[in-house]
């Protein structure tokens, strides 16, 4: 898979350093680093309770960071309301979907537009959403709870786009869904990388995972563990012995 | 033998009754769908309306020589703003900020402003009892054996009305469709960029809004004391109850639901059966069907 031309961009789009989440009292990452550059896709692999949803709320800022920082395109987010992160241009596709279940599907897909930026774009989006994933065309009227789970999980991925974001945060887009789907899913995001969105997703499948990131770090109990192209943890022996039962 | 034209005036009541039993309790579904919180001062809040429309109603004076007693359905044009701004400002500045103490805090704070509408109420007011009364007060129609107060139409009327309006805001618009989804999933709300707070402070403003009407056409339809606003909490959460959550037109039938068993309940048992059957009914629905008979 070719890698697409990096921008001529000052350092990472998405650049975490060093950061401490807490639930309460209850330490879910340490020491976390971790860089998104524009343009690219990263895998974030780990099993259950590693940590993996924790630190997209972070970047989403659900949960501020105790320690350590945020860096999205230059700017501090550590603190920021998630909102405004929203409008900055970071989304986020939550685990098990989180669609607007009483509403039609083009009403969720037209909530994804809420942020002032994405209000002017939205004709053009729900084109460019209805392009990516016809079927969301066909269903239109459709109450969301009514789709089936692949087609609920191309409603939100059709969602994070109508809010015109540079970076989508996915939490375990596969959970629950059959091969052929992950496939057609994984298709998809190819085409929504090639607008030029980036990309960082979170995984519990390793071999998918490094199949379609360019990069990834491997997250275990809250810290990264190793990290690097899809090539070289391809190779890895630990990621071998450890998940592969080489 | 029970003669069937003589239940024409309890249905055709209790039917009218629904409307204003509903307007009570849109309110409250709003809120508590939106933000899950049971708002304890709502009965209070509503019949702040009713005082207040009281106060424009009898006691603004404008010169020595010149009362003005506005008519109340007239007065909602002042008093609707005014319980919005009020419902804004108490979500933004006390329950928005109790939210982040605690989830139960909010409702100790309620419980705090219903205490403080009651007392004030009886300060300014006495414990008299009183009414809205212009000249159509009393005004009813007479059709065949029924006898039908205008009043009573009056609040119905209001009431699909407020059913329509808030149907189709939180359908079509932004901010609208901002509550439906925050009531419908939180966290995909903030992923949507909704700012929930706002959203909140939107909601309880609406909620006091209809609260408003809701309260004239209370004062239209009985007479009321500081102290009743409780009575009509408990209206307004059967009504919640009936009705289910997310449906205002759901909210509309739980309220005709509520207002049929009241004026059945009392004709067929007596006036002091009503409340008890009423009660006996929520109960009844909320062991068989919690989410409402038309509830999500």
């Amino acid at each position: 898979m070719e890698k697409p031309a990096q921008g001529v961009s000052q350092g990472p789009l998405l650049k975490i350093s060093n950061i401490d989440v807490f639930h309460g009292t209850f330490q879910a990452l340490w020491d976390v680093s971790l860089e998104v550059n524009a343009g690219e896709i990263v895998g974030l692999i780990g099993a259950n309770n590693s940590g993996k949803s924790t630190l997209l709320d972070a970047i989403s800022g659900l949960l501020h960071p105790a320690k350590g920082e945020i860096e999205f395109d230059g700017q501090d987010i550590s603190a920021v309301e998630p909102f405004r992160i929203v409008e900055l241009g970071i989304t986020q596709v939550p685990e098990g979907r989180g669609i607007f279940p009483d509403m039609s599907v083009l009403d969720n897909l037209i909530l994804g537009s809420y942020n002032r930026r994405a209000r002017s774009r939205k004709a053009e989006n729900l084109k460019n959403v209805y392009q990516h994933f016809p079927i969301l065309e066909t269903r239109k009227k459709q109450t969301a709870k009514t789709l089936s789970g692949g087609e609920q999980q191309m409603l939100v991925l059709g969602r994070g786009l109508m809010a015109d974001p540079k970076l989508m945060l996915l939490d375990e887009m596969s959970l629950g869904l059959a091969p052929i789907i992950i496939t057609s899913l994984y298709k998809a995001l190819q085409e929504i990388r090639e607008r030029g969105i980036t990309i960082l997703f979170v995984e519990q499948n390793v071999k998918r995972s490094l199949q379609e990131a360019d990069r990834a770090y491997i997250l275990e109990v809250g810290r990264v563990t190793l990290s690097g192209t899809a090539e070289e943890l391809q190779e890895e022996n630990e990621v071998k012995k450890a998940y592969f039962g080489v | 033998m029970i003669d069937i034209s003589s239940l024409a005036g309890p249905l055709v009541n209790g039917i009218l009754w629904g409307g204003l039993f509903a307007l009570i309790g849109m309110g409250m579904s709003l809120v508590f769908g939106v933000m899950n919180l049971i708002n304890v001062a709502h009965g209070d809040l509503v019949i702040l309306a009713t005082y207040f429309a009281f106060f424009l109603s009898t006691g603004l004076v404008l010169r020595q020589d010149l009362p003005l007693a506005m008519d109340p359905i007239l007065s909602l044009v002042i008093i609707v703003p005014v319980m919005f701004a009020l419902g804004f400002a108490i979500q933004k500045f006390l329950l928005n900020r109790a939210l982040t103490v605690s989830a139960e805090a909010p409702l100790i704070i309620a419980f705090g402003i219903s205490l403080i509408i009651q007392n004030t109420a009886l300060k300014f007011w006495s414990p008299m009892s009183r009414s809205l009364m212009p000249p159509y007060a009393l005004d009813v129609f007479v059709i065949g054996p029924l006898r039908i107060r205008l009043v009573y139409v009056i609040a119905f009327v209001a009431a699909l009305i407020m059913v329509f309006l808030l149907r189709e805001f939180l359908r079509r618009t932004y901010l609208g469709r901002a509550i439906s989804a925050t009531a419908q999933n939180k966290k995909a709300s903030h992923l949507m960029g909704i700012n929930t707070g706002r959203v909140y402070s939107f909601a309880f403003a609406i909620a006091m809004a209809v609260a408003a009407v809701a309260g004239v056409c209370l004062g239209l339809i009985f007479s009321f004391t500081p102290d009743k606003g409780i009575q009509f909490l408990i209206i307004a959460f059967g009504v919640v109850i009936i009705g289910g959550l997310g449906s205002m037109v759901g909210t509309l039938l739980g309220g005709i639901i509520m207002g049929l068993v009241m004026t059945f309940g009392g004709f067929f048992l007596n006036l002091h059966w009503q409340m008890l059957l009423l009660y006996l009914v929520v109960i009844v629905v909320l062991a068989a069907r919690p989410q409402g008979i038309f509830g999500r």
